[in-house]
């Protein structure tokens, strides 16, 4: 003991309202890419019942290829995603056909299993091929430009470019979910896989199809997250955690419950660094625990007939 | 020379794990024919069914459609090439919508004379309903969904297993007055029933199924009701 605890209270900075806001404000733009972390993860264990072990670290694998692009390139990190993108979606697609539906079928135990080995095999190769040293993407100038709303509440263009895209994430998944002829599959598979045959439906493909859409969105989480701030090969499963926490915050099924889940999450990260600078991480997962105590099911479930 | 049928299923052995269910069954259907096919519970009809959808794969045995083996083709290829399953219990998926569950009948794009309005026409009373979602419907517009699912994929050969189950006779009579309509359109139909009655009037030709094994069959008209009870209880 140090004997400072006594103290801490008269040395935390005090806030006005309108500070306080602006925290939140903070919290709330960084819970757009918490909603896209959880977005892809949500969608395969809502299309093929799997729980993704090894997503943070697709996430961070998604950076590195973005650093290989930007730096072999000479590109911007949002100009990468052109490559990034698609690239994390063939690797999806053939991960899927190649590996994980050989471990699909009525237990969940199978591909949780392989998924964890992947997750070991994506750090340890990513700790070969570029060290453990931490890397960043750079955007240049946007990186610390902002405006202010009003007294004392500043935001920053990248986080806001960050949230919107999120939002157009989440809006682009729920629109193809319920307007499109692939959704249908995707819906019609999930609730019956063996009639999804019947109706010529190749659950193989499907299945392959989702990780790919999965792994799109993860490209473009990856892409923020290394522009945001240092990534290093260590950092996925900590990012899973966070993705995990904002599905079941939100609710399983339910892409705008993600988002929610995920500004939820951001909100209570933000306000509980203020709080301790060591609270950051404990509160979010505080308020991950309280949600699931009170509402297991999540605020926004999906109603299923 | 006569025509080839359009399926040929070739003495199939079928088997759940260890457990044999069918005995080299063997059956075949001709173009726009009905074929019934009737026994007790538990005497092979619905694996003979599965055999053929692709759904699962006979041991022993052949599957020839349109002079095509198919025996050990995949359950979605099975229906790309144009052989659709009823399945037993409807099965219709529960979080789309009515219409939704024909349009992805149609999935497989395969050209035909059946569309979402002739579908229509044939169950007006799915399209009142078209975007309930599907369990919002009585057991009987279920069934009727569900042969609709299955006729938006164009079928050659239409499968039914056990459509009359937990419905309502006057329900099954209204469903059984519209087949006529799809063999119109060019489909042959086997019909799986446990209701023997409804297959006989239904139907051209009858096989009669008694623990895995064709204990009987021949035309439907022909066949005496004391033959057909000694196969369907082994009497």
């Amino acid at each position: 003991m140090t004997g400072k605890r006594p103290g801490m209270a008269n040395e935390r900075p005090r806030y006005n309202g309108m500070q306080w806001l602006n925290i939140i404000l903070q919290g709330v733009l960084i819970g757009g890419l918490y909603a896209m972390f959880a977005a892809g993860l949500s969608l395969i264990f809502g299309v093929m019942r799997l729980v993704n072990i090894a997503h943070g670290d697709l996430i961070v694998l998604a950076a590195y290829i973005a650093l290989m692009v930007t730096q072999a390139l000479d590109v911007s990190p949002m100009t990468s995603l052109l490559l990034v993108v698609p690239a994390m979606a063939v690797i999806g697609y053939t991960l899927q056909r190649g590996l994980l539906n050989r471990t699909l079928g009525d237990d969940l135990l199978p591909p949780l299993l392989v998924t964890f080995g992947l997750s070991i095999m994506i750090q340890n190769g990513l700790l070969e091929l570029f060290t453990a040293d931490s890397r960043k993407l750079q955007a240049g100038a946007i990186e610390v430009q902002a405006f202010q709303l009003m007294q004392d509440v500043w935001i920053g263009i990248l986080p806001l470019i960050q949230f919107v895209v999120a939002i157009g994430v989440i809006a682009g998944l729920e629109t193809l979910f319920y307007r499109t002829a692939l959704g249908r599959a995707f819906r019609a598979t999930s609730d019956d896989p063996s009639v999804a045959q019947l109706v010529g439906l190749d659950t193989r493909h499907v299945f392959a199809l989702a990780m790919a859409l999965s792994l799109a969105v993860v490209a473009i989480a990856g892409v923020f997250l290394a522009v945001r701030a240092n990534f290093d090969p260590a950092i996925g499963p900590a990012r899973l955690i966070f993705g995990f926490e904002a599905v079941v915050i939100g609710g399983l099924g339910s892409m705008w419950g993600t988002l929610v889940g995920g500004i939820v999450l951001g909100v209570a990260q933000a306000i509980g660094a203020q709080i301790d600078p060591g609270w950051q991480l404990l509160a979010g997962h505080i308020v991950f625990l309280a949600i699931l105590a009170v509402r297991p099911q999540g605020l926004f479930p999906r109603v299923s007939g | 020379m006569p025509e080839a049928p359009l399926l040929e299923v070739k003495a199939i052995d079928a088997f759940y794990g260890d457990f044999q269910a069918l005995f080299g069954v063997s059956l075949s259907v001709e173009a726009r024919q009905v074929v019934a096919v009737i026994g007790a519970n538990g005497a092979g009809k619905s694996t003979l069914l599965k055999s053929i959808a692709g759904l699962m794969h006979p041991h022993n045995g052949e599957i020839l459609f349109g002079e095509s083996p198919i025996t050990q083709v995949a359950a979605f290829d099975v229906l790309r090439r144009g052989v659709a399953l009823v399945p037993e219990g409807r099965r219709l998926f529960p979080s789309l919508t009515v219409e939704e569950n024909l349009l992805i009948g149609s999935q497989s794009r395969r050209p035909g004379t059946w569309t979402l309005r002739r579908v229509y026409e044939l169950f007006p009373m799915l399209a009142e309903r078209r975007d309930l979602p599907a369990v919002a419907l009585s057991g009987g517009q279920q069934q009727m969904a569900a042969i609709g699912r299955a006729l938006m994929a164009n079928p050659q050969l239409l499968l039914c297993d056990e459509i009359s189950l937990g419905l309502a006779p006057v329900v099954v009579r209204d469903i059984y007055a519209r087949m006529p309509h799809i063999v119109a359109e060019g489909a042959s139909l086997i019909i799986v029933e446990q209701d023997i009655m409804q297959a006989l009037r239904a139907a051209n030709h009858v096989y009669c199924l008694q623990e895995g094994r064709v204990a009987l069959q021949g035309p439907a008209r022909e066949l005496t009701r004391e033959a057909i009870s000694a196969a369907y209880f082994g009497v």
